[in-house]
C-alpha cells in the first residue's frame, strides 16, 4: 500500500443495483484501486431507492466531502478511479444532477433511513448510526407498557395494506393469556408479492438490523421469546442478509437468551416461503408457516389470540417494524407530528411504470399524489400525458388524473376506491388501455386465489373471462353490469382481504373510465391502441418508400406490393402482430 | 387409499432417480413439525425439480399423507413437478413490466425459444416461466436468467441475450 488517503468508495448493491452492473463496476472499482496501490475501501450499501440512476456510486473523500456518481458504466469507474488517484479526469459528467440531488432531501427517510447509507452486513454502522439504543437504553427503563404507549402515541398504523393501529395487535397480544408452554410469537411478513412494490426488500437487504430491532421491541412488549420472518423465496439477497444480520445480532447479544444482560430473551430464524401471493394474509401466512398449503381462514380467534400453532402471536410486515426503532428514539409524538389526523408518520412509496424517476420514496402522510408523481417523480416519461395511478397493487385501485390533488392518507384514499395498500404506485399514461389493465390485475388475482371460497375461485374466472372477450373484440351488451354485479359478489362472498379486494381495479375502472369499457364493446376501438385484436394496421402510401422490408417479415404474408413501391395490407389476412411496424425504417405502418 | 403410506405397495416410477440424495435431509428434518415446505425446498434444490416418485418418497419417510404433500407442493409456485431445462429464464409479468411491455418480451422469447411457457427447448438449454414481480419494478421489463437479471429489454434485446447464451454453451461444447 502506497498511501492511505482515507477514502472510502461506496457501491449501491441492493438487487436493482446488482441488475444495473453494481458487482461489475464494484469488481472494477477494486481492482483500480489494488492496481494503484491505494489503501480505499471499496463498500456495499442498500438500495437508497433512486433506481432510475443505478448503478450508483458513493465516494466519500477524506474532507468528510461526498461525491455521488450515477448510471455508472465500465468508462464511469475508470473515471472515477482518476479521480481518485488525483489524474486529470471526465468523471464530471457521471455525477449525480442537482435536481436528482434535491430530490432525496424533499424527502423525511424513517423506515429507509440506513438504506443507502449504512452497509447492510457491518452490524458497527448500524450501531453507529443510533441502533440498537432502544435494547441498550430503552429497556432498562421502560416497561413492556410503556412501548406499547409509545407507538400508541406515534399513531403508527400497519404498513402492509390494512393499516390497522400496530399499538392494538400489540397490546391485544400482551394481554392473551399465555399457553401452558409459555411460548408467545412474534412474526414478520416479508413476502412481499404485490407487483409494482419492493419497499420491504429495500428494507432488508439495506438495513435489516432495523427489522431485527423493531422485531425485537415487539417482542418484548408483548412478552415473545421467539419470533419468525417469512421472506419470499424470490428475494435470496434479502434472505442472505438478514441470515448474517441475525448471525452478527446474536453475536453481540442483541439476539439469544440473555439479551444485553436484561434477562429477556428473544431468538429469531428465517423462514423462506414459496411463492403464493395469498400468504401475504396473515392466517394464510400461519398456515404457511406450519407446513400447509397457504390458504386463510376464518378470523376470530385472531393471531394475537390463537396464532402460529395456536399461540398468541403477532403479525406486522417489514415497513411496520422498521419504523418502531426511530420511533421509540425519537418519541411517539415526534413521529405523530408528520402526516395527517388519522394516518401518521411517514409512509414509503414504490413508484413505477411510465415515470421518469423510478424508485423508492418515502414522504410524510397527506402529500397529494400529484407532489409524488410530479415534484419527488419528476413526471411521466416522455412528457406524455398522465392518465392514471394504480395504488395498492391488485388489490387496489386506480385513480384516474382528475383526481391528482387527492391526498395520501388511508381514509381519502379509500374514499377514491383505491387503497394505501403496501404503498405501490404504478403510473400509466395515454397508452396504457384501462380494461387491459383491469384483465390485467384480475389474472393475477385469479391465479393467486387459494381456491377457498367459491366466488373467489370461480367469480374472479368469470370475470376475467368477460374482460378478455372485451378485450378480445368481442364484448357484449350488458358486461359492464354484470361485471360489477360479480363485483359485488366476490366481496361479499370471500373470506379474506384477496377475495374481497381482488375486484377493486375493475370497480374503478369502470369507475372513472367506463367510456373505455363502451369503447371497446360498442364501437370496437381501444383508444390506447393496447388491444390487438382492435386494432387495424395499415400502410401509408406516402410514408411507404417500397423496401419490401415488412412484406418479407410478415409471418401471413398479408402484405403486397412491389419493389419501390407503396405496399398494402390485406385486413382480412392480417394477424395483427405488430411485426410490420416493428421493422418499418418510415414508420410508415400506421395503426388505427 | 389406504395403501399411501405402505412402502410395499409402492413402486418407484423412474428407477434413475437416487432417492438417497435426500436422506440428509430428511434426517435433519425428521420430527420437525411444520417442515414439509423447506424439505420440499431443499428437494427441489438437490434434484432441480420434485419427481413425483420423490414426493411420494417425502410421504413415506415423514409420514405426511401423500395428498398432502403433493397439495402442498402444487399450492405453491416456486415448485415445479417436471424437470427444466440447464437455464431457467423467468420473464418478469408485474405491473410495472407488464405495463412497459412485458407481452412482446414473452412473443419475442417464445419465438425465440420455439416452446411453450414451461417447456424444455429440444437442446435441453432453456424452459422459461412467467412469473409474478421479481422486484426490479424500475428495470421493467426485466428478465431473470439463473441468477442473472436482465433490464430495460426490447424483444430484440431479449432475442440476442438468448442467443449468445446459446452460442457461449456451443463453444463449450
Amino acid at each position: 500500500m502506497k498511501q492511505n488517503n482515507g477514502t472510502r468508495v461506496i457501491v449501491g448493491k441492493g438487487s436493482c443495483g446488482i441488475a444495473a452492473g453494481a458487482n461489475r463496476i464494484s469488481t472494477l472499482l477494486e481492482k483500480g484501486i489494488r492496481d494503484a496501490g491505494i489503501d480505499c475501501s471499496v463498500v456495499t450499501t442498500g438500495c437508497i431507492g433512486m433506481c432510475y440512476l443505478e448503478p450508483v456510486v458513493d465516494v466519500l473523500l477524506p474532507d468528510g466531502s461526498k461525491e455521488t456518481y450515477v448510471r455508472v458504466d465500465a468508462d464511469g469507474a475508470g473515471e472515477i478511479l482518476k479521480s481518485i488517484r488525483g489524474e486529470a479526469n471526465n468523471a464530471e459528467q457521471y455525477k449525480i444532477p442537482r435536481e436528482d440531488a434535491e430530490n432525496l432531501h424533499k424527502q423525511t427517510r424513517v423506515a429507509l433511513a440506513n438504506c443507502g447509507v449504512i452497509d447492510p452486513e457491518s452490524i458497527d454502522e448500524y450501531i453507529a448510526k443510533d441502533g440498537y439504543k432502544t435494547v441498550t437504553q430503552t429497556m432498562k427503563t421502560h416497561s413492556p407498557e410503556d412501548i406499547i404507549a409509545i407507538i400508541k402515541e406515534s399513531g403508527l398504523a400497519g404498513r402492509g395494506g390494512a393499516g390497522f393501529p400496530t399499538w392494538f395487535k400489540w397490546q391485544a397480544a400482551r394481554n392473551s393469556p399465555y399457553p401452558k408452554d409459555g411460548i408467545k410469537y412474534v412474526i414478520c411478513n416479508a413476502d412481499e408479492g404485490d407487483p409494482g412494490a419492493f419497499m420491504d426488500r429495500a428494507v432488508l437487504e439495506g438495513d435489516p438490523h432495523a427489522l431485527i430491532e423493531g422485531m425485537l421491541m415487539a417482542a418484548y412488549a408483548i412478552g415473545a421469546r421467539e419470533g419468525v420472518v417469512y421472506v419470499r423465496a424470490e428475494y435470496p439477497l434479502a434472505i442472505h442478509r438478514l441470515e448474517n444480520a441475525i448471525a452478527q445480532a446474536e453475536e453481540r447479544g442483541f439476539l439469544g437468551d440473555d439479551i444485553q444482560g436484561t434477562g429477556f430473551g428473544f431468538r429469531l430464524r428465517i423462514k423462506a416461503g414459496a411463492g403464493a401471493f395469498v400468504c401475504g394474509e396473515e392466517t394464510a401466512l400461519i398456515a404457511s408457516l406450519e407446513g400447509e398449503r397457504g390458504m386463510p381462514r376464518l378470523k376470530p380467534p385472531f393471531p394475537a389470540q390463537k396464532g402460529l400453532w395456536q399461540k398468541p402471536s403477532n403479525i406486522n410486515n417489514v415497513e411496520t417494524y422498521a419504523n418502531v426503532p426511530w420511533i421509540i428514539r425519537n418519541g411517539g409524538q415526534a413521529f405523530a407530528a408528520m402526516g395527517t389526523e388519522n394516518s401518521k408518520g411517514t409512509k414509503v412509496f414504490a413508484l413505477t411504470g411510465k415515470i421518469k424517476k423510478g424508485g423508492l420514496v418515502e414522504i410524510p402522510m397527506g402529500n397529494s399524489i400529484r407532489d409524488v408523481i410530479y415534484g419527488v417523480g419528476g413526471g411521466i416519461k416522455e412528457d406524455k400525458a398522465f392518465k392514471a395511478v394504480q395504488m395498492g397493487g391488485p388489490s387496489g385501485g386506480c385513480i384516474p388524473a382528475e383526481l391528482i390533488d387527492t391526498l395520501i392518507d388511508y381514509r381519502t384514499l379509500a374514499a377514491t376506491g383505491a387503497i394505501m395498500g403496501s404503498g405501490g404506485m404504478v403510473v400509466m399514461d395515454e397508452t396504457t388501455c384501462m380494461v387491459d389493465m383491469a384483465r390485467f390485475f384480475l389474472d393475477f388475482t385469479c391465479k393467486e386465489s387459494c381456491g377457498k371460497c367459491v366466488h373467489c375461485r370461480i367469480g374472479t374466472k368469470r370475470m376475467l373471462e368477460i374482460l378478455t372477450r372485451i378485450t378480445e373484440g368481442e364484448g357484449r351488451d350488458g358486461d359492464i353490469e354484470l361485471l360489477s354485479d360479480l363485483a359485488v359478489q366476490i366481496k361479499d362472498g370471500s373470506l379474506c382481504g384477496l377475495g374481497q379486494t381482488a375486484p377493486n381495479p375493475v370497480l374503478t375502472t369502470i369507475k372513472y373510465f367506463r367510456n373505455e369499457y363502451e369503447d371497446h364493446i360498442y364501437h370496437k376501438k381501444c383508444t390506447a391502441k393496447q388491444c390487438k385484436p382492435l386494432l387495424r394496421y395499415a400502410i401509408d402510401k406516402d410514408a411507404c418508400t417500397g423496401c419490401t422490408l415488412c412484406s418479407r417479415k410478415c409471418p401471413v404474408e398479408a402484405i403486397s406490393g412491389q419493389v419501390k413501391q407503396p405496399h398494402t395490407i390485406d385486413p382480412e389476412v392480417c394477424i395483427k402482430c405488430g411485426k410490420c411496424a416493428e421493422v418499418c425504417r418510415f414508420k410508415a405502418v400506421v395503426i388505427d | 387409499m389406504a395403501c399411501c403410506n405402505d412402502a410395499k405397495a409402492w413402486r418407484l416410477k423412474d428407477p434413475a432417480i437416487d432417492l438417497a440424495l435426500l436422506d440428509p435431509v430428511l434426517d435433519t428434518y425428521a420430527g420437525v413439525e411444520g417442515s414439509l415446505i423447506t424439505i420440499l425446498q431443499k428437494a427441489q434444490g438437490l434434484y432441480g425439480y420434485l419427481p413425483v416418485d420423490l414426493l411420494a418418497y417425502i410421504a413415506l419417510k415423514t409420514g405426511v399423507k401423500p395428498a398432502k404433500v403433493l397439495g402442498v407442493a402444487t399450492f405453491y409456485t416456486q415448485f415445479r413437478l417436471e424437470p427444466v431445462g440447464k437455464h431457467l429464464i423467468m420473464l418478469c409479468q408485474g405491473t410495472a413490466c407488464h405495463v412497459n411491455g412485458s407481452a412482446a418480451i414473452e412473443e419475442a422469447v417464445r419465438d425465440e425459444l420455439g416452446v411453450e411457457e414451461g417447456a424444455i427447448t429440444p437442446d435441453g438449454l432453456f424452459t422459461y416461466n412467467n412469473v409474478a414481480c421479481l422486484g426490479c419494478c424500475s428495470l421493467s421489463p426485466v428478465m431473470m436468467i439463473g441468477e442473472e437479471t436482465y433490464g430495460t429489454l426490447t424483444p430484440d434485446k431479449a432475442r440476442t441475450i438468448l442467443r449468445q447464451i446459446r452460442e457461449k454453451e456451443a463453444a463449450n461444447a
